[in-house]
């Protein structure tokens, strides 16, 4: 396998990720933008693998999907209290830092 | 000199701070009269352990002095600064002095303070007072001198001050506390010169005799000026602070403000008599400095002089003593710098007991009239109080030099003193200023008490506490100058032998002073005074104003101090630099910044998401243009 093509595939993911996590407004959106910008990485870190000849990279890998999984456990908890508090996702309407 | 060690000294200086501490901590708790009986038992007490250390002191060689180290005060580096005390020719006589005038005038504040509601305030600060005057008078380091330098001048700030509700009272306490703070600068620079060229030269004990066998070593020096008249000036100036001499003795007559005692305690007999004590203790550097004593010499005269001249026309029968305190004063320092410094020491001794006597005459007077102060609202008092007339009588003799009082022995071993040691004009002009002195006090005691009465209410004598003080006080102003040959020996002068001097010499100042009695009665006749005013008007003008000297004082330092303190250091640099740019102006500086930031607090997620991304593709490609 082309270790390139690989590489290309994952800034194609991360380039996506990044645009629905400006683009999107609404917060679960952009969560799962965050959950493919990871995956892209991940990728990448398996092309790496593949070039050094090594298992690291891939064991890295691992620990960023543990990592990943945690983060949406806490990102999703953090959602539902906004949810529950706001009553809406919407990013525009979640403005209490503002000065009044 | 060799030191011996003495447990007693410790116990002159303490009674008084006992006292101090009594009158301070306990006044809700003991009377009036207790307040008064402890404050005078506390200085008799002194008085005694002052007499017992004497009587120990005699009994010894003459080469040997008492010393007691208390513990060390401070080491820094090497340098050793210890709480000593030192009992010597020169600060036993000082101590027996102190001790013995404060006590008598302490007995005599028991009578004229006994009206005063605040009477335990007041012997609480007398004894404060004698306490710190013992430290300057025992002290064997100049450092712990500065302490008790500074402890009399604050006691006389707030004894000077002591009627406070009165305005004029506060400032007088004011004026001279700051003028004695313009002198102390002199000390504090005197010291510190003399300490760090000491270092320099490796030594690092600063006790008196240390200081005394060392001082040579400072000769070579010179900073544009020889070091060590530069050194002796600076004491000297803080002298004149201390001692009301020529630049800075404005303080005293203003400091007459005070109760009675207090002018006799502090302005009259001791404390103003401190700096001529200094320089007697640190006669040996001011001896080798060049033109240093020269300086003393003219600044001396010509302040006696000049306040003697100035008290022939003033009114005030406390401040015509003010006056003359200063002019005897200037004879004390007169009598130091014309090299026999006991000279002086001896007449700073007779005067402590004569003008002390004058002043509580004066009291007993101003107390006999109910406050009157004006000598030209009183007038025969002979009759009306007589032990008074007595007394004042015995203190106008002494100061006038009439044999044989006392003033006549130190006052003419000054003056010839002088006329040796080859200043010609200078003995002139002391011989003059002794014609002067007798003019001002005959001017005073005619007044006073001779005459007819102009006084309004009855005069009543004074009660017998106030009395025995002033026997006492009148009993020493005659024996004392009988005791001028033992005195010399005692304080190893060596007198130049009086036969060596002319007839006309020895006895001018007498003949002089019994002219200046003659004028003193005979010029103040009403019609005489009124054409010799008309003669010489703008004189008397400027006699009566006292050469205008405040007023130039006001113009030329206080004036243009005070515009710079008002509008370069408050209104530019405290109000605009540092209130306006540098307190408020940082806080505003950083209001404005956080008012610009605050747009970007939006809470606008995405415009962080977007700020963050953006960030981080330009550190990114920051860190890759780095590296790469």
């Amino acid at each position: 396998m082309n270790s390139d093509n690989l590489l290309i595939l994952s800034f194609i993911l991360f380039i996506s990720a990044i645009s629905i996590f400006l683009t999107h407004k609404n917060l679960l959106m952009i969560l799962m933008s965050l959950e493919l910008g990871l995956n892209s990485a991940n990728i990448a870190l398996i092309n790496f693998s593949f070039i050094k000849q090594s298992l690291e990279p891939m064991v890295w890998v691992f620990i960023l999907f543990a990592i990943a999984a945690c983060e949406a456990v806490i990102g999703l908890s953090i959602l539902i209290m906004i949810l529950r508090n706001f009553k809406t996702l919407k990013v525009d309407e979640i403005k209490d830092l503002k000065e009044i | 000199m060799n030191a011996q060690d003495y447990i007693l000294i410790k116990w002159i200086l303490i009674p008084p701070l006992v006292g101090f501490s009594l009158n301070l901590l306990f006044k809700k708790f003991i009377s009036e009269k207790i307040s008064a009986f402890t404050a005078s038992f506390a200085i008799l007490l002194s008085f005694m352990f002052s007499l017992i250390s004497f009587y120990k002191l005699i009994s010894l060689p003459e080469t040997i002095y008492l010393k007691e180290v208390l513990y060390k005060w401070f080491l820094v580096g090497p340098v050793n600064v210890e709480i000593a005390f030192r009992f010597d020719n020169l600060s036993s006589i000082m101590a027996l002095m102190v001790c013995g005038v404060s006590f008598l005038i302490h007995l005599y504040s028991i009578g004229y303070m006994s009206k005063d509601r605040d009477i335990k305030r007041f012997f609480s600060y007398m004894n404060l007072f004698v306490f710190f005057m013992l430290v300057l008078v025992l002290s064997d380091n100049p450092i712990l001198m500065f302490v008790g330098w500074e402890g009399v001048g604050f006691c006389s700030y707030l004894l000077i001050g002591f009627w406070y509700e009165n305005i004029e009272n506060s400032i007088a306490g004011k004026k001279a506390f700051i003028t004695n703070r313009i002198g102390d600068t002199g000390f504090i620079l005197g010291l510190l010169l003399l300490i760090s060229y000491l270092n320099m030269n490796n030594i690092f004990l600063f006790d008196f005799e240390t200081i005394k066998n060392n001082i040579s070593l400072l000769l070579p020096y010179n900073l544009g000026f020889p070091l060590l008249s530069v050194i002796s000036l600076s004491f000297f100036f803080a002298a004149t602070g201390k001692s009301a001499q020529f630049p800075l003795y404005v303080w005293l007559p203003d400091a007459m403000a005070g109760p009675t005692p207090v002018s006799a305690l502090i302005h009259a007999a001791t404390m103003v008599t401190a700096g001529v004590y200094m320089l007697c203790r640190f006669y040996y550097m001011f001896a080798i400095s060049p033109y240093a004593l020269d300086i003393v010499l003219y600044i001396a005269t010509f302040t006696s002089l000049l306040s003697a001249i100035i008290a022939t026309m003033q009114n005030d029968i406390k401040k015509i003593l003010a006056y003359s305190t200063i002019s005897q004063i200037g004879y004390m320092f007169m009598g130091v710098a014309s090299g026999v410094y006991q000279t002086g020491f001896f007449h700073l001794i007779t005067h402590a007991f004569f003008k002390a006597l004058l002043f509580l005459s004066a009291g007993s007077v101003i107390h006999a009239l109910s406050g009157e102060q004006n000598i030209f609202n009183m007038g025969g008092l002979k009759n009306k109080i007589k032990y008074t007339f007595l007394a004042m009588l015995i203190g106008y003799m002494a100061i006038s030099a009439i044999p044989p009082f006392a003033g006549y022995f130190s006052k003419d071993l000054i003056i010839e003193e002088i006329y040796n040691s080859g200043h010609f004009y200078i003995w002139l002009t002391s011989v003059f200023i002794a014609a002067l002195t007798a003019y001002y006090m005959t001017r005073l005691f005619k007044f006073t008490f001779l005459g007819k009465s102009n006084y309004k209410k009855e005069p009543h004598e004074s009660s017998s506490i106030m009395l025995i003080p002033l026997f006492i006080l009148a009993f020493f102003s005659i024996v004392s100058g009988f005791y001028v040959d033992k005195f010399m020996h005692f304080t190893l002068a060596e007198i130049h032998e009086s036969s060596a001097i002319p007839f006309m010499v020895k006895h001018l100042p007498l003949f002089i002073s019994l002219i200046g009695i003659l004028a003193g009665f005979y010029l103040t006749n009403e019609n005489i005074s009124a054409y010799l005013e008309k003669i010489f008007k703008p004189f008397c003008l400027l006699i009566r104003n006292k050469f205008y000297l405040d007023e130039i004082y006001q113009f030329s330092i206080i004036n243009p101090l005070r515009w710079v303190s008002n509008n370069v250091l408050f209104n530019a640099i405290d109000r605009i630099l540092i209130d306006r740019a540098m307190v408020e102006g940082s806080g505003s500086v950083l209001y404005r910044i956080g008012s610009f930031i605050r747009k970007s607090q939006n809470g606008n997620l995405q415009f962080y998401a977007f700020v963050f991304v953006i960030s981080f593709t330009l550190t990114l490609m920051y860190l890759m243009a780095v590296i790469l």
